[in-house]
Parts: structure tokens; C-alpha cells; sequence
């Protein structure tokens, strides 16, 4: 609960302005003053809030108490991979030596920045089994943009000019189909078979002289391991075509199986999941792509090379010879790569290991727990998640919107809802490895409870959440009616 | 060293402990009983045999001491710009930090949030997102502003790719004042659009028609002189086309902004406002536009509204633009994007305010071109461009840049960017329907330096920049 006066946060920061104050001061001119341009360029009006430096840190202080998080609440939304971020990764992103570079200083004063990141791209090759490495991309939906680009030059490179189909499962993130349309393909949807994995009968009918590739998310939205994922990459390379790879689910594989020798030829990571670097409340991300020989041609500018002269190996950042181009400002999100670099060396192989056998160990323990509640509609070993429906429920009389929004009220925040989109009611759920037993069983007895209050309390779990700092809200009028900036009154 | 010889190199019998992880061997076993299965392995058993388990040359698992030592150790290879004196920009700044923006940005129920899709839980990140489209529209002079794109590279992209769905062209004229580095990333984007990209001089006027989509300037452009939004916003009006405008956050403390002068799509970098360098990311990009393309938008909107008892509150809206809703058929493929950087934004503008804004810009301008008349006075340097700049200038040297820049390095003195290197180093792009690379504009100057000088910058050191740039005056 917040304060009141200055600490509510009911007024904005432009209702709060009062003429003179200031949050900062800047030093007095220490040159000579400068003949100005002229008046027609300068602004006339600049309309930005006057508050002081206390103010500003109780407004945004009494705002971040209106959060959940994970350092405040179990946070086991399904495929975000809401595991604890370590705390030295941050402080490390801010030495002056990383967080005080400037992107185009000349590489020799950049040296070790420079390894850092080429560590880096070994370690991820290593880790997914493909050899060439891109870290330059900005989150999981841009390294898919710069993997579909790639596909789109691997075969445009070869005189194939006929492949625009991209083969997407039903199963798939929203981003896939959208950086598969940003990348000129068309997209066709294949089906999920009854045990949660690619159709291959469906697949096998849908490949032809015009397929460009496949894109797979392994284990599947979910929460599986695709059985048969031999078979669909073989059945896509005799075809002609590629296999893309959402790196989305990582956090299950991590030392247990490698993407490259499954047959997937380009991969994104998601570092701000898998690899334990902050959300930040929507970003940053980082999405490095993981190629096979053949694409590393293709690999967005720069990479990181180095070169072994006489004495010690000299880092510098090159293009590759047939790269799809740059895909941001610089070299991508360094401040990212720091934190999951810094992860790596603190878990090392056997940490890795570790972190998705005790993932995949709790997403169990919970689904385990909780199917005779909840119904499962893929009753199998579950990877990372556990994707369950609320049908059972919504038969009672209340929803899994409904549901996830009570268990709010309990102190957790809502697993993935209504995703993905083969499941009806979905609920998925996501532990992470970063939770302890206890948290889990208080976990499972909440969503027990909620079921009950369904039977005995149903308006108690309709009329959720009663607890937060805002109730249910009109997100029609909010789209019907967009009001997306403050205005003066009148 | 792979993961399997480990333990015969450990000196230690104790098994590493991993502090991320809770469960002790005692609980896995509890929990795997519950499961009626042996061991974690067995968990893994979908997994084909063959590929299973396969070996993992990574290093040894640290400590917290020891990475911590390994970070400091490549940290103090790299020059840091608090260091010494640095006349580096070219779309990355150095700019003053107040201390409030990494405590309030650090605080775990900010940083370790994920995007408020589930809106009572995310009260505090959707008032600031709404909070920051306030402030960056009120900054552009633009009717709306979204929650923020990746970078200023990406977010100009995105407004190409807008500007062509809105006017259902797929012809872009691109000033060839812009970055070459942003002119790359749309060349990208646009590359599998069958978007067409032609190189326009924006001065005395750009050759526009009317299948053009969208004319794209830089403001201030690429070498730091300020563009006639006027007149090109009128020319590309004339034509049916839209402008969009890249423009530096910063200089809207002194310019008048794009909004002013009828700009459709405004996007920039946000990394001046608060933002350390960190090596080229992670920053902020930023997009506004006019009310009545906010459904052709790409990214996420917070909007205001009302929850069930009248309180006020916040939510993602209008979200049937995005590719959760959309898919193939969305705005754009944005999904996660910079949100705790829009955050840092948000409160450096909120600090800094009007005054200190505008208190910063000056300075910016002022030393910038109290810089530029001590070097216009070296034997052997000009400025070969008229016409009135912010913070940067392009500066003709009697010899090549890199020879100058590795001798003011000798002298810890960041110097300027090469010009010349600046546009070798851009490979051709693949593929594309473009029209090729970036090219320098006509007139192209040789031995040409982009310099840039801050409210960083004090006197002293930009007298020792002149200094050590005589040495080379003929």
C-alpha cells in the first residue's frame, strides 16, 4: 500500500508540476557564449513537468509498489521463463569499463568488450550445437526476423526463388507468423496431433518445390518435447527446405539435447529468459541466432571475429560476406549480453545442466500435483511448463480468466492465459528452476482453494481480484475510446 | 574441458552448490518420488537416446568472487569514457546521468517485471509507459507516442514500413544526410518487402513523385546541421507522401520539433535521455505519429480507463494490431521491446524537466560551437558545411581522421568518427530490391571528421582536443 500525498500515485507527473521547481541542475557555461541560430528554429514551447528531486523518487517509488514482479511474487507465466535474475549480473552490466563504451570506439580500446562477446558466441554454439553465432539482434522476435532473412538469402543464394511457403505449427508464438510476413513469406499452418506434436501426416502433405522452411518451437508451446522432430526436419531438408528454431523454451534443454545435430539450422535464443537477464517490465531482450555453416554467410552484421596475430588474439567486428544486412543502430544489446555471459561462467556446463533438470523436475512436481483438479489434455511428461485447462471450471461457472485473476488475490501472479491457442481455458504454467518447494506446494494449495471457491464461493472468484490495486478494467472503452497521453484540462 | 571431467580435475570432493537453484539433492529425490520416477534424467526420456546427454565443453561453474574478478578484468580492457575526454557521437551520446534514474530503474518490481499483459498485477509499468507517451509526444510535438521500439535504427524502420501501409506505396526517398548506419537497417527491413529505396539529396529539394511513400530525414542529420523540416515537409505533402523524421531527443531542449512543422512520423533514439552507451545497446527507440494513424502503429499502447469501481487505470490497448492477436497479419512482429529503458527515459525527462532540458540542449550547442570556431581557426581544418548545427559537425582535416584519432587516443582523447571509414565499413545488403548501399552525399569531403561536443565536455578538455589537433596543421 502507498503513501498519500505526493506519494499516491493518482496525479501524473504533468499534473504535478509546479512552475520553478527542479529535479536537476546542470553546470554554469564555461565558454565563451555563442552567437545563437536563427529565432524561426528555436522552440517556442516545451511542455515537460517541473518536480523536484524527492518527489520524482516518491512517484516512481510508490509506482513500482504497483507492480508484481519476481523478486516480490511467483511470477510462473508460461513460456516468459520468469526465473530469478541474479543480482551480480546487473552490477557488472554497470562497471564503467561495459556500461561507459560508446559503440564506435575504435576496436583496440575495445578489447575487452570485444572477447567478452566473442566468449559469448562460443558459448552459444556450444550450448545449441550450431557453429555460427549473431548477437547483434534485440529480442526473441527480431533474431526470428534475422533467422526468416537468413532463410529467405539461403535460398535466393542458390537461384531457388520459388520457396515463399513457411510452415508454421498451430502450437506457435504470435511473433512466428508475423517475422515469417515481415521476411515476404506466406505462411500455412500445420496441425498438432493428438499428442501435442507435429502432425507428420499433415506435414508430409504440405511440403513441396515451393516450402522455404519450417518454423518449430522445441519443446512446443506446450510444454512438450516433440517426439517425432527427427522425422519433421528430415521430411523439411528432403524437401528442400529449412528448419527454424524458437529458442523460446530453451530453458528445458539446456545440456540435455543440442538443435544443430536434432537438425535445426537456424536458432534464436531468448537471453532474457533462458539466460536470466531482466524483463524490465517488457525489454530489454536479446535474441542472438545460431546458424549451421551454411547460413554463416548470411548472419546479420557485425559479428564478432578474432584474429591470432604474434602475440595475444586480436577481437574486431566484421560482415559477413553475404550478410542479410545490419538489423540495429550498433552491435546489439550489449548490456544484455554482459548479464547472460556473466550467467554462463557463474553456472558453467554442469550449472546449466542443473538449472533445466531442476526446471523440468518442478514443472512435474506441479502438474503432477495439480491434474486431478485441473484438467490436463496432454497427459505425458511435461518439460518446462505444464499447460493445463480451466474446462473443468468454466462447467462450475467461472473461467480461467476468472481463475488466474483470483489467484492474484492469493499473492501469485496469473500463469500464461488462453495460450496457446489449440487449448481451450489454457492455463500455462511455468515454475522456472529458480523456485523452492515451498513456494510450489503454496502454489498448488492456492489454485486447490480457488477450485473449491468456484463450487462454494463462485462470486468470489467471478468478481477477482479484490486485493490489487485496481479491480477488472475496461479494456473495451480503453480500444474504443483510446486515450493514450495526458491532455490539459479544458 | 568438458562437463564429464570435471570432477576428476576438482581438487574439492564437495559437490558444487549452485545458488540459483533451491532444491538440495535431499528434495529432488522427495519431489522425483512423488513422480515415481528414479532419477532427473529419466524426466528427459522424449528425448531420441541417440541425442541425448551429448557433451558440453563449457567452463567450470564460479563463484561469485571469481566472476566477478573475471568481469573486472575485461572491463578494464576497454577505454571508458568518465576516463577522459571523448568527441565521439554519431547516434550514440554521452550525456550527464542523474543518479535517481539507476535507483529508481534497478528497483527488482521494476526490472524483474514482465510486460503488463496482466494489468491489476502491472499498475506501476503501465503508468509509466503512459507517462513516457505523454512525455515523448509532448517532446516531438506529435498527437500520440507509443511505448517504445528497440533502438532509433529499428524504430525509423518501423516507421518506413508504416508509411508505406498507410499510403499503400512502396517507394521511399531517403535523405542521404541520414546515418548510414540506420540507412542499413532499413535497407533490412524493407529488404523482402518489395519496398523500393532511393537515395534523395534533401537540399535545395528532394526529387520526389507520387508514388513516393515517404521522404526520411535526420534532424539534426547525420553530420549534426539542423534539416528545413519546412520545406521538406511541404515537399513530400505535395506529392501525397509522408515525412518521417528521425530526430534526436536532445536537441528538442532548443529546436523547434518535428511536430511543429507537420511531420507524420517522428522516431528517434532514445539513449541521450538517461541511457549509458554500453557499447551500442540496450537503449530505446522512440515513435510518435498523428492521432489518426494510431491503428497503422507498431508496438504496444498503454491507455487509460476505468476498473469496475471507477478508479482510474492503465492497460495494453488496442492490441488486435499485434502479432499475439494478429499474427501474420500484424502491424509489425514487435514483441518484447525496451520497456525498463523507456522507464529510464521517463524519469531522466522527469528530472531533468523543462528547464534542465533546455539548460542541457544549450550547453550541447554552446560548447559545441565554441569547439568548432577555435578548430575553423587551425591551418589546415575547415568546415565544409554551412548552415546551423547542434552538437556535431563535420570537420575537413589536412590528413586522414584514423591517423588523427590514434594519436589523440595516444593522448586519451576520444577523437571524432572517420567519415570515410564510416562508410567503407557498410557491406552491401543481401538480397534486396534496394537501391544499394548508403552512399556519402555529393560533394563528399575527404579526411572528414564527425565531432561531437557535450555538457560533458569541459573547456579544458576541448582546448586540449584543439591543441592536440595543431600538432597535425599545415
Amino acid at each position: 500500500m502507498t503513501g498519500g500525498g505526493n506519494r499516491d500515485t493518482t496525479k501524473l507527473l504533468m499534473e504535478r508540476s509546479v512552475p520553478g521547481r527542479v529535479g536537476a541542475v546542470l553546470p554554469q557555461p564555461d565558454v565563451p557564449a555563442q552567437p545563437l541560430p536563427d529565432p524561426s528554429l528555436l522552440r517556442t514551447a516545451l511542455d515537460l513537468p517541473e518536480v523536484s528531486e524527492p518527489e520524482i523518487v516518491q512517484y516512481f517509488t510508490a509506482l513500482s509498489q504497483r507492480n508484481f514482479s519476481i523478486d516480490t511474487h511467483f511470477y510462473p507465466l508460461g513460456s516468459c521463463t520468469m526465473k530469478y535474475n541474479p543480482k551480480i549480473n546487473d552490477e557488472v552490466s554497470f562497471l564503467p569499463g561495459l556500461a561507459g563504451i560508446h559503440p564506435l570506439q575504435p576496436p583496440e580500446s575495445a578489447q575487452g568488450a570485444l572477447e567478452l562477446l566473442y566468449r559469448l558466441q562460443g558459448f552459444l554454439a556450444e550450448i545449441t550445437g550450431l557453429p555460427g553465432v549473431g548477437l547483434s539482434t534485440l529480442a526473441g522476435a527480431h533474431g526470428e526476423l534475422a533467422g526468416m532473412l537468413m532463410m529467405r538469402a539461403y535460398h535466393l543464394a542458390r537461384g531457388d526463388t520459388n520457396r515463399r511457403q513457411v510452415l508454421i505449427p498451430d502450437s506457435a508464438h504470435g511473433t512466428n507468423p508475423a517475422s515469417a510476413a515481415m521476411a515476404g513469406f506466406d505462411v500455412v499452418t500445420v496441425a498438432s496431433d493428438d499428442q501435442g506434436n507435429v502432425d507428420l501426416k499433415a506435414l508430409h502433405e504440405l511440403v513441396g518445390p515451393n516450402l522455404a522452411g519450417v518454423m518449430i518451437t522445441l519443446p512446443s508451446t506446450l510444454g512438450l518435447f516433440d517426439t517425432g522432430i527427427v522425422e519433421v526436419c528430415q521430411t523439411v531438408h528432403q524437401a528442400g527446405g529449412l528448419v527454424y528454431g524458437d529458442g523460446a523454451n530453451m530453458n528445458a534443454l539446456l545440456g540435455r539435447v543440442k538443435l544443430g545435430p536434432l537438425g535445426f539450422d537456424v536458432v534464436h535464443l531468448n537471453l532474457h529468459k533462458t539466460f536470466s537477464t531482466p524483463h524490465g517490465g517488457g525489454g530489454p531482450g536479446a535474441g542472438p541466432v545460431c546458424v549451421t555453416d551454411s547460413l554463416i554467410p548470411h548472419l546479420p552484421a557485425p559479428v564478432v571475429t578474432q584474429s591470432s596475430g604474434d602475440g595475444a588474439p586480436v577481437y574486431g567486428l566484421a560482415a559477413p560476406e553475404r550478410t542479410i544486412g545490419k538489423l540495429s543502430g550498433f552491435h546489439g544489446n550489449f548490456g544484455v549480453l554482459v548479464r547472460a555471459f556473466t550467467y554462463i561462467l557463474t553456472l558453467g556446463g554442469e550449472g546449466l545442466r542443473a538449472i533445466s533438470g531442476n526446471a523440468v523436475l518442478n514443472a512435474n512436481y506441479l502438474m503432477d500435483a495439480l491434474k486431478d483438479t485441473y484438467y490436463l489434455p496432454y497427459d505425458r511428461r511435461c518439460m518446462h511448463e505444464a499447460v493445463f485447462s480451466a474446462d473443468w471450471q468454466k462447467a462450475r461457472g467461472a473461467s480461467g480468466l476468472e481463475i488466474v485473476k483470483r489467484l492474484l488475490d492469493y499473492g501469485f501472479h496469473a500463469p500464461t492465459l488462453y495460450f496457446p491457442l489449440i487449448v481451450h481455458e489454457a492455463l500455462m504454467i511455468e515454475p522456472t528452476e529458480s523456485e523452492t518447494r515451498e513456494t510450489l506446494d503454496a502454489f498448488i494449495q492456492a489454485l486447490r482453494d480457488i477450485d473449491r471457491e468456484v463450487t462454494e464461493n463462485p462470486e468470489l472468484v467471478r468478481g477477482a481480484p479484490h486485493t490489487t490495486p485496481v479491480s477488472r478494467l475496461d479494456e473495451a472503452t480503453a480500444a474504443r475510446q483510446p486515450d493514450l497521453r495526458w491532455r490539459a484540462a479544458g | 574441458m568438458t562437463v564429464s571431467n570435471r570432477a576428476a580435475d576438482s581438487s574439492s570432493s564437495a559437490p558444487f552448490q549452485f545458488p540459483y537453484i533451491p532444491n538440495t539433492p535431499d528434495e529432488q529425490a522427495a519431489m522425483l518420488a512423488t513422480l515415481g520416477v528414479a532419477s532427473i534424467d529419466e524426466l528427459f526420456q522424449d528425448i531420441p537416446e541417440e541425442f541425448r546427454n551429448p557433451p558440453l565443453d563449457l567452463p567450470q561453474p564460479m563463484s561469485e568472487l571469481e566472476v566477478q574478478k573475471e568481469l573486472d578484468g575485461l572491463a578494464s580492457r576497454n577505454r571508458a569514457l568518465a576516463s577522459g575526454p571523448s568527441f565521439l557521437g554519431a547516434g550514440c551520446y554521452n550525456h550527464f546521468i542523474p543518479a535517481i534514474v539507476k535507483a529508481l530503474m534497478t528497483r527488482g518490481e521494476f526490472l524483474t517485471a514482465y510486460t503488463p499483459y496482466q494489468a491489476e498485477a502491472s499498475q506501476g509499468t503501465l503508468q509509466v509507459i503512459y507517462e513516457f507517451q505523454t512525455l515523448i509526444s509532448h517532446l516531438y510535438g506529435m498527437e500520440v507516442a507509443n511505448a517504445g521500439m528497440y533502438d532509433g535504427a529499428t524504430s525509423l524502420a518501423e516507421g518506413v514500413l508504416m508509411a508505406c501501409r498507410v499510403t499503400r506505396r512502396s517507394r521511399v526517398a531517403v535523405a542521404d544526410t541520414l546515418s548510414p548506419f540506420y540507412r542499413q537497417v532499413i535497407g533490412t527491413y524493407c529488404q523482402a518487402q518489395g519496398i523500393e529505396i532511393q537515395s534523395v539529396s534533401p537540399s535545395p529539394s528532394p526529387a520526389l513523385d507520387g508514388e513516393t511513400a515517404c521522404l526520411v530525414v535526420q534532424y539534426p542529420n547525420f553530420y549534426g546541421y539542423i534539416e528545413d523540416l519546412a520545406g521538406l515537409t511541404e515537399a513530400a505533402h505535395a506529392q501525397g507522401a509522408l515525412i518521417v523524421v528521425s530526430a534526436d531527443p536532445m536537441a528538442m531542449g532548443m529546436f523547434q520539433p518535428p511536430g511543429h512543422y507537420g511531420a507524420d512520423i517522428v522516431t528517434g533514439e532514445g539513449q541521450p535521455l538517461g541511457i549509458p552507451p554500453s557499447y551500442g545497446g540496450p537503449y530505446v527507440g522512440l515513435f510518435s505519429t498523428k492521432q489518426e494513424y494510431i491503428r497503422q502503429m507498431p508496438s504496444r499502447l498503454s491507455g487509460r480507463t476505468l476498473d469496475n469501481q471507477g478508479r482510474t487505470g492503465y492497460v495494453l490497448t488496442l492490441q488486435t494490431r499485434e502479432q499475439h492477436i494478429r499474427r501474420e497479419r500484424a502491424t509489425s512482429n514487435i514483441c518484447t521491446n525496451e520497456a525498463l529503458y523507456a522507464l529510464a527515459a521517463t524519469i531522466y525527462l522527469a528530472a531533468l524537466g523543462k528547464q534542465g532540458l533546455q539548460s542541457v540542449a544549450e550547453l550541447c550547442y554552446q560548447k559545441a560551437h565554441y569547439a568548432a570556431a577555435r578548430i575553423a581557426q587551425l591551418p589546415g581544418y575547415t568546415l565544409p558545411i554551412q548552415g546551423t548545427f547542434f552538437q556535431e559537425f563535420v570537420v575537413q582535416c589536412p590528413v586522414p581522421p584514423n591517423s588523427i584519432n590514434r594519436r589523440l587516443l595516444e593522448q586519451n582523447i576520444l577523437g571524432g568518427l572517420d567519415l570515410n571509414e564510416a562508410y567503407s565499413n557498410v557491406p552491401p545488403s543481401e538480397g534486396g530490391t534496394t537501391g544499394g548501399s548508403p552512399s556519402q552525399p555529393a560533394g563528399d569531403f575527404t579526411n572528414a571528421m564527425l565531432l561531437c561536443v557535450t555538457e560533458m565536455n569541459s573547456r579544458q578538455e576541448i582546448d586540449a582536443l584543439v591543441e592536440a589537433l595543431s600538432e597535425f596543421s599545415r
